[in-house]
């Protein structure tokens, strides 16, 4: 049986890191898709090599997950939550993987480069073609919407265990002893 | 009790922040999608660019004088030949607009140099903005855009425009003594805005340039007045003939310049430095062409040229991006 309580401190210290990152990039990305102000140049510029580095991270992440038994929710959370729990995770991991990679193939679309805070430029995944272009630009929306939702019931959940329940389920990704 | 509110509190407010970043609240900001709604009118032509909807696709070589290499990292300011490929078009959101009719005439190009770095230029026959501010701009185009029920513009909804932007006397003084000339290769277009040439001290000077015509009205094709198409026309017989050449002038910036200010014209006299001839040798029609995917996004720019903080300059990419992705995505959906 699993009997571990709280989170590995590498995977805290990686969840957290990532949703500051995460969210700055979903509220940065609708905005700047939208905005007409001067800040859009830069925003794109900081978009892309926080979305390589979200790429880096959940690569590390996946290892981590690898390396590190997660804790097991509680026994007294019904078979329903524990379901939308595990599906929640999965839309989680799926909007990680699937948003730098998407935004990384629209930008090869278009020819235009990818570039890690002017250190060095990834390649190009695809050539250029406008089909190519608008399926993953499309997508790259659509995955940040979805994404948003998942974080909204990831976030919501994790509050209800925290602040109602107190069964221990935030404790385990939060830093510090377990009480 | 009291956590059950906590909760619903912080669950509501977290809510409401993903609403207000979806633009939820942004009913009164002028966004790229309320600008590229202005541009393509109640209907849209599918498939077609938002703005300058009717063009031309061309290719050529610019062939680089060198003396702008100094000033900038760029390779293609370097001496010698770089491919390009390109496009004229003409103002509107109408793919079959007569040519004649429209008031504003353009040239693009884009640019590789092997070190895979790419320019992107969008130039215009006006060398000034009427206004400064991507919010003037789009109660600018409010303005000129016809009523929904007449089709007519109103005068007066013009002239009020106008007389509440006093900033717009350039452009007006341009557009009284402007004459459309009889071709697109006798045209000079501009840069309008201004940019940063970064050298390789990284000092940065501050340019607009011209793309300056070597043919004139004098020498050229005649044009047949009655065709819709009388500019393509008029350029395949040019083309055909020889190649069209425009001088690549570009102006520096002095201390009395403001950069940020697309409305104020630059004096003559400021030092102007040629970089080279854009020699455009082959068309092909725009449907089908090499131009027709591609989005002229002028902020995509090789390292040795910045955009400068004109807010008219820094807009353009967001609403090029949103007028390119509406017809991607018509050319995916129509396929």
């Amino acid at each position: 049986m699993n009997t571990i309580t709280k989170y590995s401190a590498s995977s805290i210290l990686i969840h957290w890191a990532m949703a500051l990152i995460i969210l700055s990039m979903l509220f940065l990305g609708l905005s700047m898709v939208q905005s007409l102000a001067v800040w859009q140049v830069e925003a794109i510029q900081l978009h892309k090599s926080f979305g390589v580095l979200a790429l880096i991270l959940v690569t590390i992440r996946l290892i981590n997950k690898v390396l590190y038994k997660s804790p097991a929710l509680p026994q007294s959370v019904p078979k329903a939550q524990a379901l939308a729990a595990h599906l929640t995770q999965v839309g989680l991991y799926a909007s990680m993987i699937l948003m730098p990679i998407s935004g990384w193939l629209m930008q090869s679309a278009d020819e235009r480069s990818v570039s890690f805070f002017g250190i060095f430029t990834l390649p190009n995944l695809v050539s250029k073609n406008i089909e190519t272009y608008t399926f993953f630009r499309e997508a790259h929306g659509l995955i940040a919407y979805a994404f948003l939702l998942f974080i909204f019931m990831h976030v919501s959940a994790a509050l209800y265990h925290g602040l109602i329940k107190q069964d221990g389920v935030l404790g385990s990704m939060l830093p510090g002893k377990h009480k | 009790m009291s956590k059950k509110i906590t909760l619903i509190a912080i669950i509501t407010l977290f809510a409401l922040t993903i609403l207000y970043f979806t633009g939820a609240f942004n009913r009164d900001v002028v966004t790229a999608q309320r600008f590229v709604n202005l541009q393509q009118g109640d209907n849209a032509h599918e498939g077609f660019r938002r703005a300058h909807a009717k063009g031309i696709c061309l290719a050529g070589s610019f062939e680089s004088t060198g003396e702008l290499a100094k000033y900038s990292q760029a390779k293609v300011f370097d001496l010698g030949a770089t491919p390009f490929v390109g496009r004229f078009s003409i103002a509107g959101n109408n793919p079959t607009a007569p040519d004649l009719k429209a008031p504003v005439r353009s040239l693009a190009f884009s640019i590789t140099t092997d070190d895979n770095q790419e320019w992107r230029v969008a130039m215009n026959t006006p060398p000034v903005m009427a206004v400064a501010t991507p919010d003037a701009f789009f109660k600018q185009l409010q303005a000129l855009s016809p009523d929904p029920v007449t089709k007519k513009r109103s005068p007066e909804k013009i002239k009020a425009f106008f007389a509440a932007h006093p900033e717009s006397a350039a452009f007006n003084n341009w557009k009284a003594s402007y004459t459309p000339t009889n071709s697109f290769a006798t045209e000079q277009y501009h840069s309008i805005n201004a940019f940063y040439l970064v050298d390789k001290n990284d000092e940065k000077h501050a340019v607009r340039w011209i793309a300056k015509p070597q043919l004139s009205d004098e020498n050229i094709q005649p044009l047949n007045n009655d065709s819709p198409d009388a500019l393509q026309l008029q350029l395949k017989d040019q083309v055909a003939q020889s190649s069209v050449k425009f001088d690549m002038l570009f102006s520096f910036a002095t201390e009395e310049d403001d950069e940020n200010n697309p409305t104020v014209l630059w004096p003559q006299s400021r030092k102007t430095i040629n970089a080279g001839t854009l020699v455009i040798s082959r068309l092909q029609a725009q449907e089908g062409g090499v131009c027709e995917n591609m989005n002229f996004d002028p902020l995509v720019l090789p390292t040795g040229i910045e955009p400068s903080a004109d807010p008219i300059l820094r807009a353009r990419g967001a609403a090029y991006a949103e007028s390119f992705r509406r017809r991607a995505k018509e050319v995916l959906l129509n396929n």
